[in-house]
């Protein structure tokens, strides 16, 4: 069942949410430098850079850590672990990314470009989650039978 | 210059967005999948077209196909290093980063010949 907790939010110090703010800024300004001297071709390859993918796995095992120390515990291995099931997530969502940019592509020289925005932000979104129920539902199935 | 710090604000901006959904939501899975969002694409589209059309934008959005299809191997790779071998996360996702530009790169010349 997804769950959305607001109070998650709190868990983050200020400086985590600068650092992400800064890896995201340096990635887009990095994506913008390359597509104007090197061309679209290598540009758009940076489109899908995993700017943000390294700090937020590195945040959620401190963050497991942090909150397994409150009780008394050592959360190193379950706090990588669950960075490992960020990135098994994060990897279907790849597969929506790439979705994303397969409509921008076909979409774009031909139709308005917020129609072609909004419709490859609908399809990462749709094949992310349909991806990830199949996985979740059916895949866990079939292995729990054998 | 100014370009340059628009980027930068937009691109923080939204990639901070996606990532704090990626810290709401539960459980862990469903949560990755934002880590794989199209912040950077979606903060500098709007600049790409306004700035050099919608023709130069469809180029990038053909080869950012490359690129997401190197950052599924590298998301990949990453977990199972981090299930199997148990390093810390910054190394893990650090170290592993070359494969994401080996891939992407290296399948970019190919498609485009100049390899």
């Amino acid at each position: 069942m997804v769950s959305a907790k607001l109070s998650a939010l709190k868990e983050s110090r200020p400086h985590e949410y600068f650092m992400r703010f800064a890896f995201g800024g340096a990635a887009t300004v990095l994506a913008g430098f390359i597509a104007t001297h090197f061309g679209p071709g290598p540009g758009g390859l940076f489109l899908a850079f995993p700017a943000i993918f390294p700090a937020t796995a590195t945040l959620i095992e401190a963050h497991e850590k942090r909150r397994m120390a409150e009780i008394g515990h050592d959360g190193t291995n379950r706090g990588r672990m669950a960075a490992s099931i960020d990135a098994a997530g994060a990897a279907l969502g790849c597969i929506g990314l790439a979705g994303f940019a397969i409509v921008l592509w076909l979409l774009l020289p031909a139709h308005n470009a917020l129609l072609a925005i909004a419709a490859a932000l609908a399809v990462w979104i749709v094949v992310s989650i349909a991806l990830w129920k199949l996985r979740k539902s059916r895949l866990f199935g079939l292995s729990r039978r054998q | 210059m100014t370009e340059y710090v628009l980027r930068f604000f937009v691109g923080g901006l939204v990639v901070s967005f996606f990532a704090m959904l990626g810290d709401m939501l539960r459980p862990k899975s469903f949560a990755g999948l934002f880590s794989a969002a199209p912040s950077v694409a979606l903060a500098t589209l709007a600049l790409t077209i306004h700035k050099s059309g919608r023709a130069f934008a469809a180029e990038e959005a053909r080869t950012m196909l490359l690129g997401s299809l190197a950052f599924l191997l590298y998301c990949i790779l990453v977990s199972f290093v981090l299930r199997r071998f148990r390093p810390s996360s910054l190394v893990a996702t650090f170290a592993l980063l070359p494969v994401w530009f080996a891939i992407s790169i290296g399948s970019w010349m190919v498609f485009s010949g100049r390899w």
